[in-house]
């Protein structure tokens, strides 16, 4: 793959959302590099992520665990399953760095996850810093902000 | 109808020697009393100094459900004060942490307060010269919570006369506090790396009592920890294990090292895990850690202050410390079926900082709303909430390992899968919901 276009990032990032919708995560994990990593801060405009606790910071191995666990036949809290709906605006081209390989998107959404009757709706910012390897873009960092990143919450089970 | 309020032998009668009645976790009146009675006359945890660091820093908190704000007054000393202006009720702090400077000011008609709570000015005093301000509830400022301790940094306060003193009421369990605080070189703690708030739709005493549960990781957790230990087997041989993976593992370990680790119980409610060991027993060490712990204990003395792995330690009602990982939480009653669990992380002073790193790694894969492991927790009580709506039976079981005659407010050591402990607390329930009533 030559540099990215702006509308191959916007579909990437677009993807994204729709196989977490569709449970299609083992493909949804593939699109990590291999040093990816999934960052939900906790606190508002969090730059450290190792000396400020986070309500996720993790790479691949424990990303695989969270997919694996919602395989899982004794995953109780998974009895029923929860179920997700993303709404993306349109993601924004922030940054292209095409010599060092790194492009950076920007992305407004809700999320809902839903289980039994309980409905939650989340607001959010995405900020995916993605690159190319092997000719693929991969993500090197999901960033997920919560707009009430610090509120007390109930379970939040899947992925944003 | 009032079923409970008054009637100090139907709240008894709600607990027996291995059972306990579901309105224990399920009625409202009962919850209201519980307010009222319990975490009135109980020492409750408000929060560490730490919070407080600087003249006119205040923290609002809850004990129960009661606002209160602990704050740091011009003599150093941390104060508790209800939060609540004395004019019309107007709560006077709205974040959760700030500094008031040299006084607090109401909003709402600028009634200003000295960060002891005695009024310091009203506007147009002259208005009130007939109207005997000086004697009335109003004229007294904000009330200060009476009974406040502060114990190597915890400050806990009472809000009723009657109960134990501090010291009296925690007697040897501040043993468990002792060794969290040892574990700085230095002997200081302070609260580090953000809190963690989970909302639980459940009663606060399913957690409380999860706290010394012993036989339920292994069942409940096989969908977290088993798996993290399922995906790690696939790991390259010599692949050094990671942090995440170190934390989860013990969680499904058999029920013969949860048997061997022990459980110690201790009057009033109190008790602990990990006698022997615990699942924080085999950590890593942290390079450059224990040489500053020998530096500043000597030698034998670092190795009892680490070789302690309390893993849970229940401070009635509705704190738990745990130390060998400096972290603690806390049970805040909402509702008879709401409960918001806190969870705070210390940095030791003047240790590495790859310890708070563990600290916050620990707090973000077990107590975050994002947690596996919480999610399986979490599950198991929220059934039990609504299972607990059967007509057809009416108690909860606590009898494992139940000894006829087993003795109450006594400090004693058992196998760690016993029930002791939860018996222990519903024993110190009933003690002091009745010592008002
Ligand atoms: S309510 Fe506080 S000054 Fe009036
Ligand atoms: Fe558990």
């Amino acid at each position: 793959m030559a540099a990215p276009t702006n509308q191959e990032l916007i579909d990437f990032v677009v993807r994204e959302a729709r196989l977490i919708d569709e449970h299609r995560l083992d493909e949804w994990l593939e699109l990590f590099a291999d040093d990816g990593i999934y960052w939900m801060p906790l606190e508002w405009g969090q730059t450290d992520p190792k000396l400020t606790a986070s309500l996720m910071y993790e790479d691949k191995l424990l990303l695989t665990i969270r997919i694996e666990r919602l395989k899982g036949n004794r995953t109780f809290s998974q009895k029923p399953r929860s179920r997700c709906h993303h709404v993306l605006q349109v993601p924004q081209v922030d940054k292209r760095d095409e010599p060092a390989n790194e492009y950076l998107t920007y992305t407004p959404m809700h999320y809902v996850e839903t289980r039994h009757d309980e409905q939650q709706l989340y607001a959010a910012w995405a900020r995916h810093t993605l690159t190319v390897v092997d000719g693929k873009l991969k993500i090197k960092l999901k960033r997920v902000d919560l707009v009430n990143c610090d509120a007390a919450f109930g379970n939040i089970q899947l992925f944003m | 109808m009032s079923r409970y309020r008054g009637n100090v032998e139907a709240v008894r009668n709600l607990i027996r020697e291995t059972e306990v009645h579901r309105d224990v976790y399920i009625d409202d009146e009962v919850f209201q009393l519980e307010m009222e009675h319990l975490f009135g006359n109980t020492w409750v945890y408000v929060g560490h100094e730490s919070q407080v660091p600087n003249e006119g820093d205040y923290y609002g908190t809850t004990i129960g459900t009661q606002p209160v704000l602990m704050v740091r007054h011009g003599d150093d000393t941390v104060r508790v004060l209800h939060n609540r202006c004395p004019h019309k009720g107007t709560r006077i702090t709205t974040e959760t942490y700030g500094n008031t400077g040299k006084f607090f000011r109401c909003p709402y008609h600028a009634w200003t307060f000295r960060t002891d709570g005695t009024l310091r000015a009203i506007p147009l005093a002259k208005g009130y010269e007939c109207a005997k301000l000086e004697e009335s509830h109003a004229g007294a400022g904000m009330n200060p919570v009476k009974h406040v301790h502060n114990y190597r940094g915890f400050v806990f306060a009472k809000l009723n006369d009657v109960g134990p003193g501090f010291e009296e009421f925690f007697g040897e369990s501040l043993s468990s506090i002792d060794n969290m605080v040892d574990r700085s070189p230095v002997g200081r703690l302070q609260v580090a790396g953000g809190v963690l708030r989970y909302m639980h739709n459940c009663n606060w005493k399913m957690l409380v009592e999860n706290q010394t549960d012993t036989c339920h990781p292994m069942v409940a957790h096989e969908s977290s920890a088993g798996t993290a230990i399922k995906v790690w087997d696939n790991a390259p041989p010599g692949a050094k294990k990671p942090m995440a993976v170190e934390i989860y593992a013990p969680f499904v370990a058999p029920y013969d090292f949860f048997e061997k680790m022990g459980i110690r119980v201790w009057p009033n409610g109190h008790g602990h895990t990990g006698v022997h060991h615990s699942i924080h027993s085999n950590y890593s060490a942290i390079p450059g850690y224990f040489d500053k712990m020998v530096a500043a204990y000597g030698e034998n003395r670092a190795k009892a202050i680490l070789d302690e792995n309390r893993h849970n330690t229940c401070y009635f009602p509705n704190l738990m410390v745990k130390g060998p990982i400096q972290l603690i939480r806390l049970f805040k009653p909402i509702s008879a079926n709401k409960t918001l669990v806190e969870s705070f992380t210390f940095r030791l002073i003047d240790a590495p900082d790859l310890l708070l790193e563990r600290t916050l790694v620990y707090n973000r894969l077990i107590n975050a709303p994002t947690s596996v492991v919480g999610h399986d927790d979490l599950e198991v009580y929220e059934r039990a909430q609504e299972g607990l709506k059967v007509d057809a039976n009416q108690w909860v079981n606590v009898g494992r390992l139940y000894e006829p005659g087993e003795q109450t407010d006594i400090t004693a050591e058992s196998n760690g899968t016993t029930e002791w402990q939860m018996r222990n607390q519903f024993r110190a329930w009933s003690k002091f919901m009745a010592l008002s009533m």
